[in-house]
């Protein structure tokens, strides 16, 4: 009775997120007093033994004609076949896009519970339960599952990843593509060097305030010099500012960065909800009266103007410095 | 041409969220109800497959008695015809069962449903039928146009866009770009006077299981106060990040 876990890649490459899922698996394994055991989907241009570091002790790699495309279908049916194989009765994955899309269909084929937006490690063994949120960020769940198998779907930037110093074999697997009829793909287009806001450890945030988007530059000045992804308050993706990926908030993109920082966003509930479950909130706003200033962590009342190229040259200074 | 749009019926999102004493159950006490934003988009593009391609839409939702003002909405704002399967939701499996059942008898060509509902946050269900039903799927949907029975979707991915294609019969799961916010229709006096006469079935569900139960509710831990910072020290602003919240 093993934990299988989808290690992630895009474009044959894995990121922090991959091992955070690999961390994920390796202590909700130890929990269940069990192994690891990561399962690759597609070329892969890195070496997946890398996982061992992260405490897996096994990693399949699955390669063929059907998985060169992501299908929410095609992939959920392959890991059902492969966490059969396995006798995997718990598996982990990550809710990235692809994630989410395929967390449904792997249920159904493996007829296994699924337990979604989880937001930490699970709580208890037996029963099953781990801690869900609920309403937009407005409220948490305990979420139970007496069924013999169950999907994990956790949060990205949930857990952090975590160096064991292990080793882990990589084993080549099969699994067929049945008769499914998967979504064609006709073309992908990944913005280049930006970093996917779900994972985004930092990020840089621009409202209303910021009067047009001829004035992004100064925000993409600072999330480069931390690193960091840009996101944007909801009026600003409708006007055409900003694309639609950006937007945050109750109707956007849900985050949970260590760092956001929030340039001239006034802080309404329906934002708030996609980005209060932030370690950490810095809020620039000209006006004292903001609400926003209520659910942040530091407060700067000043024209984002003038506050944002100082705050980028001081963190320039302090980078130099360190 | 029949489309199924599955509508969730979801607390306003400007609700205060509180829940019972005993934390045991969300207090739906004071808490105005809508269709969930993101089925809005999906039934305002739904019904423009109506006018530009000819369709039938009907909408469907999982729950009890208190969700029919939202199908009425729903009907309102272009729907032909509604369906409630008589059931408490709770639980994504079980819902997923009653809606592949219906759009197995019903023989609909295709089912617009939402990313996420705002409530219980899965993003579960749509996937869900799909498999069931072995339909194809596009998940975070932000873009659909009609070429006969082939349609083009474009579907939000890790940092970027995709375009995809597939035939009907499938599955979209929408969002924001399926239409753009202006375009989103609202019900006028016509439709809402029509919508008190168009159909409403009450089924009974199909036999189901429910894989989960739903535990404890807890609220997230009040923040401590704001530390406000002078706008002409942003030296101290970054010493504090370093030092204090440890993020850089
Ligand atoms: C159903 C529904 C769903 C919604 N979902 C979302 C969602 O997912 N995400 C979201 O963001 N919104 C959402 N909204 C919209 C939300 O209610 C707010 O309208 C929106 O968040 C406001 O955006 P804003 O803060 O950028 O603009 P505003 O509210 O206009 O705020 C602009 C702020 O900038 C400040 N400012 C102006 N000039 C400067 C300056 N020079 N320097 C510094 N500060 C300055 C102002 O003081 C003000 O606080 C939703 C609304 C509804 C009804
Ligand atoms: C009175 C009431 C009490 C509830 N109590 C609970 C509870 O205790 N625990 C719990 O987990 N859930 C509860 N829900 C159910 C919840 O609304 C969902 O129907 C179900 O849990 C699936 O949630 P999800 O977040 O996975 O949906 P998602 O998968 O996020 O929903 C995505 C899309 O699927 C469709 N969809 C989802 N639910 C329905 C539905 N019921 N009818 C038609 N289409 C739907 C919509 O198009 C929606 O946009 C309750 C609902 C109501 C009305």
């Amino acid at each position: 009775m093993s934990v299988l876990v989808y290690l992630e890649s895009w474009e044959g490459k894995f990121k922090k997120n991959t091992w955070e899922a690999a961390t994920y698996a390796a202590k909700t394994a130890s929990m269940l007093g069990t192994e690891a055991i990561g399962l690759c989907i597609g070329k892969l241009d890195e070496d997946a033994s890398e996982a061992g570091n992260y405490g897996l002790s096994k990693v399949l790699h699955l390669e063929g004609d059907a998985f060169n495309q992501f299908d929410a279908n095609v992939y959920g049916a392959a890991i059902a076949e492969v966490a059969a194989a396995q006798s995997a009765n718990t598996v982990i994955v990550s809710a990235t896009f692809n994630g989410k899309a395929l967390a449904p269909a792997l249920s159904i084929q493996a007829d296994a519970a699924l337990l979604s937006n989880v937001v930490a490690l699970p709580e208890n063994a037996s029963p099953f339960s781990v801690k869900r949120g609920v309403f937009s960020g407005k409220g948490f769940n305990v979420l139970t599952s007496d069924a013999a198998k169950r999907i994990v779907l956790f949060v990205p930037n949930s857990i952090a990843p975590e160096a064991t110093g292990g080793n882990a074999s990589v084993e080549g697997t099969s699994a067929g593509q049945g008769s499914i009829s998967p979504v064609a793909v006709k073309e992908v287009d990944r913005v280049k060097g930006k970093i996917p806001l779900p994972e985004a450890e930092r990020v840089i945030s621009g409202g209303r305030g910021l009067k047009g988007p001829e004035n992004w530059g100064m925000i993409e000045e600072l999330a480069e010099v931390l690193d960091a992804g840009t996101a944007c308050s909801k009026p600003v993706s409708d006007m055409d500012w900003r694309p639609h990926s950006e937007h945050v908030g109750q109707t956007g993109i849900a985050i949970k960065p260590n760092l956001y920082v929030a340039v001239g966003i006034s802080g309404a509930i329906q934002h708030l909800a996609g980005v209060s479950a932030s370690k950490t909130i810095v809020v620039i706003n000209k006006d004292p009266e903001a609400p926003f200033f209520k659910a942040a962590d530091y407060g700067v009342v000043g024209d984002a103007f003038e506050v944002v190229p100082k705050l980028t040259e001081e963190i320039k200074k302090f980078k130099a410095a360190n | 041409m029949k489309v199924l749009v599955c509508i969730s019926h979801v607390p306003d999102t400007t609700s205060k969220i509180n829940f019972t004493a005993d934390n045991s159950a969300f207090d739906k006490n004071g808490v105005q109800y809508v269709i969930n934003p993101y089925d809005e988009f999906g039934l305002t593009r739904a019904v423009w497959l109506k006018e530009k391609q000819g369709a039938s839409i009907t909408v469907l939702n999982v729950g009890n008695k208190e969700t029919e003002p939202t199908l009425r909405k729903a009907l309102a704002i272009g729907a032909d015809t509604a369906i409630r399967v008589e059931a408490e939701p709770t639980d994504a499996f079980f819902v997923a069962q009653q809606i592949a059942a219906v759009a197995k008898e019903g023989g609909y060509d295709l089912i617009i449903a939402g990313r996420e509902s705002i409530d219980y946050n899965g993003g579960q269900v749509p996937g869900m039928v799909a498999a069931l039903l072995g339909w194809p799927f596009v998940n975070a949907c932000a873009g659909m146009e009609a070429n006969g029975d082939t349609y083009d979707f474009v579907r939000e991915i890790d940092g970027g866009k995709e375009k995809l294609s597939a035939s009907t019969p499938f599955v979209v799961a929408g969002q924001k770009g399926l239409v753009e916010e202006k375009d989103l229709r609202i019900p006028n006096m016509r439709g809402i006077m029509q919508a008190r006469t168009k159909p409403l079935e009450v089924k009974a569900p199909v036999e189901a299981v429910n894989k989960t139960q739903t535990g404890a509710f807890s609220k997230p831990a009040p923040k401590s106060a704001v530390k406000m910072v002078d706008a002409e020290n942003m030296a101290e602003l970054v010493r504090m990040l370093h030092e204090e919240a440890k993020v850089i």
